[in-house]
């Protein structure tokens, strides 16, 4: 039926084909660019001479005998310690993402089921806590740490992401539990559990498509951030992020920079593959606040 | 739900937020009219075999003392939003008066260092959010109109520019435009100027961070509209074209329409994670021709020397800026509420 209603003149289609290309191009050539590049020498993927040098790669075969090199791991990863940020990384992501939802979960049920004008208070300072850029409350957070000998430690940048999770955190569950029928757990309630146990045993069941959603975005925040690693880990416990953006301060010298855009090309496989499993979930979570207010 | 109940579950969750966001808030306040303490200056006689000389020195002891009495340093009042670093009243003052024209009066105010934060931060805000609504519209229509199997690969490689964090994104787009990479190249080869260098050039640069604004949040429009598409109305849309609402039309009176709560949603977004702009200013090392509030904070807190009360008060004054920006919505939201 919208096939008849909605067929299209032939200039709209080329139109519309032209848009999806150009767009295409603009979103996936970057990177597929860098993930090739990564395997070359700087020579090559910084060219005076001729772009096309990036993809031939003469100097490639010149200098490491073949049309690639894993030069650039190999000095990210084995000379400047790279897999440390890297299970640094893990280790914040890990904790950062299951605090956040244990919090968030007991925090965002109790909002969606009040009635009472202090929960919709509640979300508004949340939302105006969303907008303070993060770089402005490391500047509160600095003088407190270095007296309380806190700063430098993962733990203390896991709590800090932890907290500046928290309103969007409690924002999107908030609209999830929303969804959840108040039948289920009022029922639970009638039949004798506290609230609690209701939460316990009736929500917890059929929380987890919206609890799998908001962990993905706990994730991309925490891997993401650069503000907050950067200022408060010290050098020995760096994530990754703050890490790349070392190698460029520093090394500067011939064929290190190729260690940058390894580390680069590393640091983007996790989201590539995660964007290909959690497509939908993303999807879901990103129009969650729009369409649902 | 009871309150007590209530105040149970979100105790965790307002614990944290209340230590590790207000609490900073405040603290960021208090720093700001704070300034450090002075270090003692003491007298020292020095006598040489060439005789005896007085020089001042750091009186190391007495400075630790003082600081250790004092840990937030000594009350300095607005001075540090005053500053040279800051709002600048007196050279603004100076250049109002001896500036030939209002172009002669801006170029020295944007020499400034917050002004000029200021004047990019603005920029970019409300160029980038509107251009991320256009391009992500346009994009959903697109996609919305492609055949069925093509459009999850289309989301899945749209959804990369967004995910991706925003210091790789930058560096990956950074490392192509320079002279050396392919874009530099191209755009050597279509201004006939091999020279041409785009981080020698403010305006470049300027058009740059924000192409990579474009490109990293057009992606999140995109997404939110296309989900609005799935949701129009079909008999609205269908009546419309039997009344004979030509393609165009069936857009403007239709579809908008429908759209129009969703790109409230989106420019709020938009608003609130445009006007901390900060990454990409660190990976295309720009800070020479562009800088933002957020850049001029990370720059006083890194380095060797600490400026913490000069951060606080940039903080301060973004803090600030982000309340203005919200403020439309807060009194929005207040009036809806109060009206339910």
């Amino acid at each position: 039926m919208t096939a008849k209603t909605q067929r299209r003149s032939h200039a709209l289609n080329l139109l519309l084909i032209a848009v999806l290309v150009i767009w295409m191009i603009l979103a996936a050539f970057p990177f597929l660019w860098t993930l090739w590049g990564s395997f070359k020498v700087e020579g090559d993927f910084f060219s005076k001479a001729d772009w096309m040098n990036a993809l031939t790669g003469p100097l490639t075969l010149k200098e490491a005998g073949g049309s690639f090199t894993g030069a650039g791991y190999h000095g990210a990863w084995i000379k400047e310690a790279f897999g440390l940020a890297a299970i640094n990384t893990v280790i914040v992501c890990v904790f950062v993402v299951t605090i956040s939802l244990t919090f968030g979960t007991l925090g965002g049920y109790a909002l969606s089921r009040s009635t009472y004008r202090y929960a919709f208070w509640f979300l508004i300072i949340a939302l105006i806590f969303r907008a303070m850029p993060p770089i402005t409350l490391v500047s509160g957070y600095l003088p407190v740490f270095f007296t309380w000998n806190l700063w430098g430690h993962l733990p203390t940048a896991i709590v800090v992401l932890v907290a500046i999770n928290q309103p969007f955190t409690l924002w999107m569950l908030h609209s999830f539990f929303k969804n959840i029928p108040k039948d289920l757990d009022e029922s639970a309630m009638v039949d004798g559990c506290n609230r609690f146990q209701a939460f316990r045993h009736v929500i917890v069941p059929v929380m987890w498509p919206g609890v799998i959603t908001t962990g993905l975005f706990s994730f991309l925040l925490a891997y993401n951030d650069f503000a907050v690693t950067a200022m408060i880990l010290s050098k020995e416990n760096q994530t990754m992020v703050p890490k790349i953006s070392s190698f460029l301060g520093t090394t500067q010298t011939k064929g290190n920079v190729m260690f940058a855009v390894a580390s680069v090309v590393s640091v983007t496989a996790p989201l590539f593959v995660m964007v290909l499993f959690f497509q939908r979930q993303i999807v879901s979570g990103l129009t969650a606040g729009a369409v649902k207010g | 739900m009871k309150h007590k109940t209530f105040l149970w579950f979100v105790l965790p969750s307002s614990l944290a937020m209340l230590l590790f966001i207000f609490f900073p808030i405040v603290s960021v306040l208090i720093q700001s009219v704070h300034v450090d303490t002075e270090q003692v200056i003491k007298e020292v006689k020095n006598c040489g075999p060439f005789g005896c000389e007085t020089i001042t020195a750091v009186d190391q002891e007495a400075t630790q003392a003082l600081k250790r009495d004092n840990p937030l340093g000594r009350f300095a009042g607005l001075s540090t939003y005053f500053d040279r670093r800051h709002l600048a009243l007196d050279e603004v003052r100076a250049a109002w008066g001896n500036a030939s024209g209002a172009g002669d009066f801006f170029s020295q105010l944007l020499n400034l260092p917050f002004y000029k934060a200021m004047s990019f931060t603005l920029a970019y805000t409300f160029i980038v959010t509107p251009l991320v609504i256009i391009f992500g519209f346009i994009i959903a229509v697109a996609v919305n109109g492609a055949a069925k199997w093509v459009r999850g690969p289309l989301i899945f490689f749209s959804l990369l520019p967004m995910l991706v964090t925003p210091l790789v994104g930058s560096l990956i787009i950074f490392w192509m435009v320079d002279a050396r990479g392919v874009i530099g190249a191209a755009l050597q080869y279509v201004a006939g100027d091999p020279n041409l260098s785009v981080k020698a050039s403010t305006p470049l640069t300027w058009v740059m961070l924000m192409v990579y604004g474009v490109w990293h949040s057009a992606p999140f429009a995109f997404i939110v509209y296309y989900a609005g598409l799935q949701s129009v109305n079909k008999d609205t849309l269908e009546s419309a074209m039997i009344d004979g609402a030509s393609r165009w039309e069936q857009i403007r009176y239709v579809i908008i329409p429908h759209l129009l709560p969703l790109t409230t949603f989106i420019a709020l977004m938009q608003l609130m994670d445009n006007f901390r702009v900060f990454e990409p200013i660190v990976s295309f090392s720009a800070e020479a021709h562009a800088t933002s509030l957020s850049w001029a904070i990370y720059n006083d807190l890194g380095g060797e020397t600490r400026q913490l009360s000069s951060a606080a008060a940039t903080s301060v004054l973004t803090i600030l800026g982000i309340c203005i920006l919200l403020l439309p919505v807060l009194v929005r939201t207040w009036r809806d509420f109060n009206h339910k």
